[in-house]
């Protein structure tokens, strides 16, 4: 919807149009501060960590692993270089030769949410597939962040998370806790 | 031409004083939206709608 607004507004006559592409979705997933009612239905955004690990395809499985340590975390999300979602890397692939490049032996097409899911129908499908983590992208693919399932329990029990991606501009970000 | 952001550019426009147009509808706009962002949704996005914002300073849609 922004990009066709963005073209509107310039035929409107403003000079310097800029469009936040990945919008309100990725703002809450970064944890950062919104106005108005709060939806009363929690949504995949209110849980998740606004970065994930990544691994590149083309590098190293040992490179990625290094990685992940400095994390604290076991699991890693492949993107491609347009930050699309691609692959994913989790136990058992780590015993493999780490010299191997990450497209060869990453889980290909894992599970992705939209941000704006609801988060109750989501958690319960989790706990029935015992699945732990899920990539929350944009329609389009492309990664804003990761739910953790144990996060979106907590705050459907009235917690807050007890950890949460600290974000930052040209650092590759680690877990703290808050 | 259109210059496509992520949000350090949101942040940064910001303190520069951009203009913040949410073109969601109204009820998403409602149930949560960027501080200080003003409701414009793209439906209703025309001449009139825009007659008070400033033409020559910087303005941020999502």
């Amino acid at each position: 919807m922004s990009p066709r607004a963005a073209c509107r507004l310039e035929a409107l006559g403003f000079q310097q149009v800029y469009d936040y592409t990945l919008g309100i979705a990725d703002w809450k997933a970064a944890g950062l501060p919104v106005e108005g009612d709060h939806s009363p239905t929690q949504v995949v955004a209110d849980a998740t960590r606004s970065d994930a690990p990544v691994a590149a395809p083309d590098e190293q499985l040992g490179v990625a692993w290094a990685r992940a340590q400095r994390t604290g975390r076991d699991d890693m999300i492949v993107v491609d270089c347009d930050g699309v979602v691609v692959g994913r890397l989790r136990d058992p692939v780590w015993q493999q030769s780490h010299d191997l490049l990450v497209a060869a032996v990453m889980e290909l097409g894992p599970t992705t949410v939209r941000p704006n899911a609801p988060l109750v129908p989501l958690v319960e499908r989790m706990q029935k597939r015992a699945t732990d983590l899920v990539s929350v992208t944009t329609p389009q693919g492309v990664l804003l962040g990761v739910l953790l399932r144990a996060d979106a329990e907590q705050l459907i029990a009235g917690d807050p998370p007890d950890q949460i991606w600290e974000d930052c501009d040209g650092c590759p970000g680690h877990w703290s806790t808050q | 031409m259109v210059t496509n952001i992520d949000r350090y550019g949101l942040m940064a426009l910001t303190e520069m004083g951009a203009v913040i147009l949410d073109v969601l509808p109204e009820r998403e706009y409602s149930s949560g939206h960027i501080p200080g962002a003003l409701n414009l949704p793209l439906r209703k996005l025309n001449t009139a709608a825009v007659a008070d914002l400033e033409r020559s300073k910087p303005v941020v849609v999502y």
